[in-house]
């Protein structure tokens, strides 16, 4: 599995605890405010209250915000680094797509020049088929692997423990040392895969020099190195899942392949889903594995979205077409990240 | 020189490129020091890269000595030394937030593109009285003339491809290791007796990946006698749709199809083919002399080991280095990065006490190079370099030897985009048995075509 779909869920559920509160907050700041809040803030000594002074909207915002100064000032300390090292960049990003920028000389406003240029290149097509084909086949590989894997690992007796290491380990490798790894199990010459080929005489692949082959080779790498995170998450989830109901149908006489398709998998969906849509988002930006492994080859049948991006921004320099790109990527993913949110949000 | 070690430091892997990415294109427009660096005793600083890494604790003592001995001679300058040198994943964002060196470091790629978009400062008026600057071969300076004529950088080395062999293979296979092959027709008999030998060993090998294919085929091209890109008309046009590229990929098709003589891994770059050569596994393969201290060195091997020959054919690709000045420098600070340049890297005054000093330590002395200079200051060097020889240059005289048949052609404009295109016809070479030859040279030649018509 390609993605890197740890951090995102944990993230948002806080996010939806928190709302609640700040929500409330309004309500007992008037009348029923409970008393340990209050002496926390800035002393008993606020008195401003409903008065009949301003009007009562402002009043209460002044005094919501007195009450509160220390949080706030606490929460704009995250907020300015969101701003300076998060929201400033994309935003800059996005501009510098319309700019034909050299950093020498300030930046000259283009239009839709970028873009055009974009659409002209003859490798930009491709680079999206790729891509489009990578996630695609990462997700046949990567998401009914770790599913597989984590399904069995949940049914074993023993071992679990050690099993469930060693599912993880891949992923604790640094990726240089797996594409090193892979490049000798993909030699043609004396490579792990064709030796294994060679026992049952079966002839020899160019594993990475074809054409037809070497999307599939690299998204068996993505899948080898990403996967242990996922099914982590999937052995969790099958924990999550109420003992009773596999009971239930035990006593119902349900073989195991019923259990897992009207137990396992209607309660997992909403976890499968989540991690389907990470998995898009994260397999879209796929670098890494091209770079180093086939520089884009053979014939251009590896180049991705962000090893072309990664081209026009550092092999030619061209930063307002690279940034052109990036805003078109963000946009495609910003489409995933919105159906992602409105799910996570409807489950709650 | 460093030319080729560059294209491969370039194409560095790791997952640091992602986020430089992020960075670099977040690059935030800081401004630069725009004062002209001069403080109130007169005394300019300016900063200046190339110095090398702590990893490499010998050379930057020596570079650190250097800057105190310049600093001596010319006390109304000061250096403030910079680690690197050029790299396209740093250099915009560099630029950006005005953290750019004064005095930089390129490659020959890259001059055309800066100067296109004005990353250089012009520095032709102060060019005048700074010894021995006038005495560089003139091609070499023309890397670093713009379209209107103004000078923009100075080359401070230059190398050219030819044909690394490794001389025990060569006579494990029945070849004379002292008579290379010296045509295509030559290397492609040698290459299948050298692979004949088994045991995993390929007689000739060459790169076709991440622009490092393109780069190699350009050379190819060049010594079957063909261009890459010409010039009419004040237009660029791929020329490499040609007898001359036609003949290129028919020759590296047949090593690789039909004779077999280039292995069975491809999509190869630098860093594999010296692994090969390194470890003897390798015949022959396209490169320039600095790349054997690389193997040797890397590869605990003997220069013994490694011969040079010239590449074969009519002409061979060249490339270098130098250095390029902040388009923000003050005039004050490029006439002192002109002085530093010309004391620490072109100076046959200095060379003598350079290479005494360099022969007793691990560098070697002696590789041949395409000469930087013409007339005097060129025979002064030689001389110096022949005195203090450290390799075995008897093993490079067949390079040296066909040195005046083989013209030495710079890279095309745009030559990195070029590269990429011309990279996808390496590798279909290598890569399909059916390639249709006419074909891949004619559709890259349509994207060279509109790559080429963004050149000014």
């Amino acid at each position: 599995m390609a993605g890197r779909p740890l951090p995102t869920s944990p993230a948002r559920a806080t996010a939806r605890d928190r709302t609640p509160v700040r929500d409330g907050a309004p309500a007992p700041a008037g009348a029923s405010g409970p008393a340990t809040k209050k002496s926390l803030d800035r002393g008993p000594a606020s008195p401003a209250g409903p008065s009949t002074r301003g009007g009562a909207a402002t009043g209460r915002f002044r005094r919501r915000v007195r009450e509160n100064l220390v949080a706030y000032l606490f929460l704009a300390a995250g907020v300015i680094c969101f701003a300076l090292f998060s929201w400033y960049p994309i935003v800059r990003g996005i501009l510098l797509g319309f700019q034909q920028v050299t950093f020498a000389q300030p930046a000259e406003w283009v239009g839709l020049d970028n873009f055009r240029r974009l659409f002209d290149d003859p490798l930009f097509l491709t680079a999206w088929k790729n891509t489009g084909w990578f996630t695609l086949l990462a997700l046949v590989f990567g998401f009914a692997a770790p599913f597989a894997t984590a399904v069995v690992l949940n049914e074993l007796r023993r071992g679990k423990a050690y099993l469930r290491m060693t599912v993880y380990l891949p992923v604790m490798l640094p990726s240089v040392v797996t594409m090193l790894l892979w490049r000798w199990f993909y030699d043609p010459g004396p490579g792990l895969f064709n030796n294994v080929l060679d026992v049952f005489h079966l002839p020899p692949q160019q594993w990475l020099e074809s054409e037809n082959l070497a999307m599939v080779s690299l998204v068996l790498v993505s899948t080898w190195a990403n996967m242990g995170t996922t099914t982590l998450i999937y052995l969790a989830a099958l924990g999550g899942i109420p003992g009773e109901l596999y009971e239930a149908a035990e006593l119902d006489g349900a073989s195991i392949r019923r259990r897992l398709w009207h137990v396992t998998i209607p309660q997992m969906r909403f976890i499968l889903m989540i991690t389907l849509l990470l998995q898009v988002i994260g397999t879209m930006q796929v670098f890494v594995e091209p770079f180093v492994l086939t520089g884009g080859g053979p014939d251009d049948a590896t180049v991705t979205v962000l090893l072309l991006l990664y081209r026009y921004a550092f092999v030619y320099n061209d930063f307002g077409l690279a940034s052109a790109m990036s805003t078109l990527l963000f946009v495609v993913l910003g489409a995933f990240a919105g159906v992602y949110l409105r799910l996570t949000r409807s489950k709650g | 020189m460093d030319g080729m070690a560059g294209v491969s430091r370039r194409q560095l892997l790791g997952s640091a490129t992602a986020l430089a990415l992020g960075l670099a294109l977040t690059g935030c427009g800081g401004s630069s020091g725009s004062s002209s660096g001069v403080d109130e005793h007169g005394v300019v600083t300016i900063s200046v890269n190339g110095m090398p890494a702590k990893t490499q604790p010998e050379d930057r003592k020596d570079f650190e000595d250097l800057v105190k001995q310049f600093e001596a001679a010319h006390p109304k300058i000061k250096i403030d030394a910079r680690e690197g040198q050029m790299d396209p994943k740093t250099f915009a964002a560099k630029l950006a937030g005005g953290q750019l060196e004064d005095v930089y470091y390129v490659y020959f790629t890259d001059p055309a593109g800066l100067i296109q978009r004005r990353q250089g400062a012009d520095i032709t008026k102060y060019l005048k009285g700074v010894p021995y600057l006038d005495q560089i071969r003139p091609a070499l300076q023309d890397v670093f003339k713009g379209p209107d004529g103004k000078i923009y950088g100075v080359p401070t080395g230059n190398y050219s491809l030819g044909l690394v062999y490794n001389r025990a293979l060569f006579k494990k296979a029945g070849l004379d290791p002292d008579k290379p092959p010296t045509t295509w027709e030559e290397v492609r008999t040698a290459a299948q007796k050298i692979s004949a030998l088994g045991d995993g060993t390929v007689g000739y090998a060459d790169y076709s990946k991440n622009n490092q294919g393109g780069w190699h085929l350009t050379s190819w091209i060049y010594s079957m006698g063909g261009d890459v890109a010409t010039q009419q008309n004040g237009t660029w046009k791929a020329a490499f749709d040609s007898d001359a590229g036609r003949k290129a990929l028919q020759a590296l098709h047949d090593m690789r199809w039909t004779d077999k003589s280039m292995g069975t891994r491809q999509l190869l770059e630098i860093a594999d083919v010296q692994k090969m050569m390194g470890s003897g596994k390798l015949g022959m393969y396209m490169a320039g002399p600095d790349n054997i201290p690389t193997i040797v060195k890397q590869f605990e091997s003997k220069y013994d080991d490694y011969g040079l020959a010239a590449l074969p054919g009519t002409a061979t690709l060249g490339g270098g280095d130098g250095f390029m000045f902040n388009p923000k420098a003050s005039p004050e600070k490029i006439k002192a990065g002109l002085q530093w340049i010309q004391w620490k890297y072109l100076n046959p005054d200095r060379e003598e006490e350079n290479v005494k000093k360099f022969s007793g330590l691990d560098v070697p002395i002696g590789l041949p190079q395409p000469n930087l200079f013409d007339g005097a200051a060129q025979a002064k060097n030689d001389a110096i370099h022949a005195k203090y020889a450290n390799v075995p240059q008897a093993n490079y005289q067949p390079f040296v030897d066909r040195s005046d048949d083989v013209a030495v052609k710079v890279e095309p404009p745009n030559a990195q985009q070029l590269y990429t295109v011309l990279d996808g016809v390496m590798q279909s070479v290598l890569t399909k048995e059916d390639a249709d030859l006419d074909k891949l040279l004619a559709d890259a030649a349509k994207r060279a075509d509109s790559i080429l018509a963004t050149v000014k």
